[in-house]
Parts: structure tokens; C-alpha cells; sequence
């Protein structure tokens, strides 16, 4: 790899662009490529493994290529700045997301709870107008406060954001669908709201619940199937690992 | 640690004069712990980010890297259950991985 890719390669990171790198495994030749560009068959290959965010091995234009697909890191907006969202903050960069908390209520949203966390002291719809949710976008909803996490929500299911979840407890969560229904959106829309938010496994303190949630983001993004979904859910029921 | 992390920390040791190497999973099969796309970054002074597998052939890695640098050659290796070799690195999950081994010249 040339220097001059390695830089090219971690600004389109840091700009938050994605950008793939093909490499000849032949010859050790490579060619930068811009997802949104789509003329050649590498570059369609490449647009495509950047769209299912999997890197691997393609042949096009007649030569065998490894698609090396560099993404921009997924996105959480968590609205709130409670005691869950300091914990869920620190454990999802760790995943590798870039976290952004939402909150207008300054004694929240202070950096002293939010240290190296962006922190938008905002209204959601507002926040959401400057930097949109996209299709690598994760919405949690933890102000518990209509105010707050409804407008976040409405915002979110206007976007292709691939989890949508919102704290309360089963009677919480049924009178904000109803609220949200009142508001035009139908059962196909509101069933993507995770709500009570978490994976089950029976999460007591804000870190627990705050890995409950990871846990569920993880599974949204990685097994969104029945199948998959049906293993994941026994994995967390019983701590059993069919497929280890 | 994500992969945009290992290839940040891979910039940052250019910049600062290291001689390094990139080691990327290419291909797997079977139970493999890491997706291709994976990277492990190696300094010529042996120095690491990031990983290719569970651990078990990471050593194995680093010294290739450590070669790669030394002789600026790119370098491709193979690691399953059915290779001798890589049996003595202990590829125990398994599954085969393709790694591609390439300087950052």
C-alpha cells in the first residue's frame, strides 16, 4: 500500500466518506475508488460490497481483486443525557461508533458527564436537520420524556436508520405508540421501534441495560433475519452458543 | 478499536518515521473469528494494532510483516486445519483464512 492511499484511505474516514480500496493480490496494484461512482465492473463490485459493508474478493474487469471497503463508522444519536446514555456512549465507541448525544437541557448534557462525546444541546428535529440519521444511523430514545424522545422517534422513522429504540417499560411503550399512531404512522412504521429497548437478559443497572441495548444494535445490524435472529434471541436466553 | 482506528495508528507511524507493514484477512471459510476486511498493522520494531484472528496466528503475522518490511515484499498466506503449518500456529477454531501481507512503501 502507497502512503499517499493510507492517507487517502483515513481522510475519507475522518471526513466520514466511504471509500474502497482494491488491491491486484497478484501484482500488489491498487486503485482507490469512489462508491459513488459506478462505471467500470470493479467499481460496481465495489460500490456494491460497500453497501453490504463486507469486504472480499471479486473478479472484474477480467483480474481478481480483494475489495478492501473502508465505511465511515456507524452513527448513534442517543437523545437524552441520562445516567444509561453516559455508559452506552463509552461501550459503543468502543464498538467502533461515532456517538452524538442530544439533549437541550444544559445540566444533562454537560461535558463533565459527556467527556470526548459529542454533545448537541439541541432539540431533536433540530439536531436531526444539520446531521441527518442515514441507513448506517442508530436512534435511542432515553430522555423518557414525550418532549424529548417522541419528535426524536417521528424523526427516525422517516429515515432508513437501521435500529430504532426507545426506554419504558410495556404500558410506557404502548401509550407512545399510540401517540406517535395519532400522529399518522402505521403499525408497519411503529414496529420498528424496539421498545421495551434492550436485549432480555434480565438487565438491572444502566451499565446492563446500557449493554442490553449495544447487544440489540448489534443484532439489528448483523443478524437481521428470523433464522439469525431466532439463534441470537436463544443465545441470550440461555447463554448456550449453537454455532461456536 | 475499529479498522479505521488500526489504519489511523498505521498513518500515525508513517508520519512518525516507522517503517511498517499491513497484514489484511482476504479470504475465510468455515468458523473464521475475524470477517475479511481485517487488519493488523506491525511495526518494523514489532510493535501492533489490531488482528486477523482469535490470536492464534497473529505471531505467525507479525514476523511476515516484520520480513515484508525487510524485503519490501508483498507476501500471501494461507492458514487452515489442513496445513501443517498452520496447525503449529494453532488455527484450533477450525475454519481457513487467506491473509495478504503487503509493506507501506
Amino acid at each position: 500500500m502507497k502512503r499517499s492511499t493510507l492517507h487517502a484511505v483515513c481522510d475519507a474516514g475522518r471526513a466520514g466518506r466511504g471509500i474502497v480500496r482494491a488491491v491486484d493480490i497478484a501484482s500488489g496494484e491498487e486503485r482507490l475508488i469512489d462508491i459513488a461512482s459506478g462505471n467500470s465492473q470493479l467499481e460496481r463490485a465495489a460500490a456494491d460490497a460497500a453497501r453490504i459493508d463486507r469486504s472480499a474478493v471479486a473478479d472484474a474487469d477480467g483480474r481478481t481483486w480483494f475489495l478492501d471497503v473502508c465505511n465511515p463508522p456507524l452513527d448513534l444519536a442517543i437523545i437524552g443525557a441520562v445516567h444509561i446514555a453516559q455508559i452506552l456512549a463509552r461501550i459503543a465507541h468502543l464498538a467502533g461508533y461515532g456517538v452524538r448525544v442530544i439533549d437541550p437541557r444544559g445540566a444533562f448534557a454537560s461535558p463533565d458527564r459527556f467527556p470526548d462525546v459529542s454533545l448537541s444541546l439541541q432539540w431533536p428535529d433540530e439536531a436531526f436537520a444539520k446531521e441527518p440519521l442515514g441507513s448506517r444511523s442508530a436512534l435511542v430514545a432515553l430522555a423518557h420524556d414525550p418532549k424529548l424522545d417522541d419528535p426524536a422517534l417521528a424523526a427516525a422513522l422517516r429515515t432508513t436508520c437501521f435500529y430504532i429504540g426507545a426506554l419504558g417499560s410495556k404500558k410506557t411503550h404502548a401509550a407512545r405508540l399510540a401517540r406517535l399512531g395519532a400522529h399518522g404512522f402505521g403499525d408497519k412504521e411503529l414496529i420498528r421501534i424496539h421498545g421495551p429497548i434492550g436485549l432480555a437478559i434480565g438487565a438491572r443497572s444502566p451499565a446492563e441495560i446500557a449493554i442490553s441495548i449495544l447487544a440489540e444494535m448489534t443484532m439489528k445490524l448483523r443478524a437481521d433475519d428470523v433464522w439469525e435472529r431466532s439463534i441470537v434471541r436463544a443465545t441470550a436466553n440461555t447463554g448456550f452458543t449453537p454455532r461456536s | 478499536m475499529d479498522e479505521a482506528d488500526i489504519l489511523e495508528a498505521a498513518e500515525r507511524w508513517t508520519l512518525d518515521g516507522h517503517a511498517v507493514a499491513l497484514a489484511t484477512v482476504v479470504k475465510t471459510w468455515g468458523s473464521a473469528p475475524r470477517p475479511a476486511g481485517s487488519h493488523i498493522a506491525v511495526r518494523a520494531d514489532g510493535l501492533f494494532e489490531g488482528s486477523v484472528s482469535g490470536g492464534c496466528v497473529e505471531g505467525e503475522i507479525i514476523e511476515a510483516a516484520r520480513e515484508t518490511i525487510r524485503d519490501g515484499k508483498v507476501r500471501y498466506l494461507r492458514f487452515g486445519v489442513s496445513d501443517e503449518k498452520a496447525w503449529s500456529a494453532g488455527l484450533a477454531c477450525g475454519g481457513r483464512i487467506e491473509i495478504f501481507v503487503e509493506p507501506i512503501v
